[in-house]
């Protein structure tokens, strides 16, 4: 990837964030009452960071298709589910889940 | 002193722990970004001018698909687009709400540095304060919020660099942990956010595996799904005003 491909791509990235925050706050001063829409954009976060964490959190350490392949993500997933269950914290769900992580890719010697 | 330098130490005060928060998560940011550009310089780059995180790490699979000659230059920017819209479309709810909540004499030119700002933790903590939010205040709240998100995200950068690959792998999941952190706590409050999200990973993860449904990027399948899901939730379940709670972290 040249430079300039990349000062490409990054004018879209920030233009395009920069403007779905901006317009609104400039143009629109009323809140959205639309129930659809409203309910729309309340699952939009979720169903977005449940895509990108499924399957790639899974794959973190895999470079085959072998069971053992994903053991070290499934126990990351695992460990940060508990651990934001118990601490709600997502420094502390971030450590340990890394952790986990760690110790299995040391022990499977990966 | 001046009332304009109170409100702005105030929203320094309030900014940072959310500016700690972000030196942490960006850190994880930092150090994928420079797997794949291979420059602290343009890693740090992509953080100064979007301040978003899960937009930030979709973005890079955009930039990952490109650079692996998956996609062309063209449909590289289509879906960075897409992506960017799809992902942040959240912020437009946000930045709705956050126009009620600034006093009425923020200027317009006040109002495009503010919008920079609009993330889910500085959003928060703009509802939460007492009365009409004065333009110094957002940019005290901003500061170290950027400060914070510019410098992890070097400082990830960098360390990815010398640190062993097994570490790098292992810091890699503190992204997903922070993602399962903010929506698993919504999952036992909301039970129909519970069924959205085992249903988005599942069929994530077929579309991923399963050969006949593998037919898009990774950058796009986020879209797809997220549009599809959310719409169908949104129909099934819709959300009228005084019945809604929108409470993002």
């Amino acid at each position: 990837m040249s430079n300039l491909q990349f000062s490409l791509l990054l004018l879209v990235m920030a233009g395009t964030t920069y403007l779905i925050r901006a317009l609104p706050i400039l143009l629109i001063r009323k809140e959205i009452t639309n129930a659809y829409i409203r309910a729309f954009l309340y699952y939009v976060p979720y169903v977005t960071l449940t895509v990108m964490t499924f399957p790639a959190a899974l794959e973190i350490a895999a470079e085959g298709t072998t069971v053992s392949d994903f053991l070290p993500g499934m126990a990351g997933v695992l460990t940060a589910a508990v651990t934001a269950f118990v601490t709600r914290s997502l420094m502390l769900a971030a450590l340990f889940s890394s952790l986990a992580v760690w110790l299995l890719l040391l022990c499977i010697g990966g | 002193m001046n009332r304009n330098v109170l409100f702005y130490l105030r929203g320094v005060r309030d900014g940072l722990p959310i500016g700690l928060g972000y030196l942490a998560v960006s850190f994880a940011f930092g150090i994928q970004a420079n797997q794949l550009l291979g420059s602290i310089f343009q890693s740090f780059s992509i953080s100064a001018t979007n301040l978003t995180s899960a937009g930030q790490f979709a973005g890079l699979d955009v930039f990952r698909n490109f650079a692996t000659g998956t996609v062309t230059l063209g449909a590289a920017l289509l879906a960075m687009a897409m992506t960017q819209v799809v992902i942040n479309l959240r912020y437009c709810l946000m930045s709705c709400a956050l126009s009620q909540k600034l006093s009425p004499n923020v200027t317009f030119w006040q109002r495009t540095i503010i919008a920079f700002g609009v993330t889910d933790e500085i959003f928060a903590v703009s509802m939460a304060y007492k009365g009409a939010v004065q333009a110094p205040y957002s940019f005290g709240l901003m500061t170290l919020s950027i400060i914070g998100w510019s410098t992890g995200t070097t400082l990830g950068a960098w360390a990815g660099q010398i640190l062993p690959a097994t570490c790098v792998t292992a810091l890699a999941m503190a992204l997903y942990a922070m993602f399962i952190a903010i929506v698993l706590p919504a999952t036992i409050e909301d039970r129909k956010v519970l069924g959205v999200v085992i249903l988005s990973a599942i069929i994530s993860t077929l579309m991923a595996y399963v050969d006949c449904l593998n037919v898009m990027s990774s950058s796009w399948r986020v879209i797809f799904l997220t549009v599809v899901i959310a719409a169908g939730a949104a129909v099934l379940f819709p959300m009228p005003p005084q019945s809604s709670k929108e409470k993002m972290k």
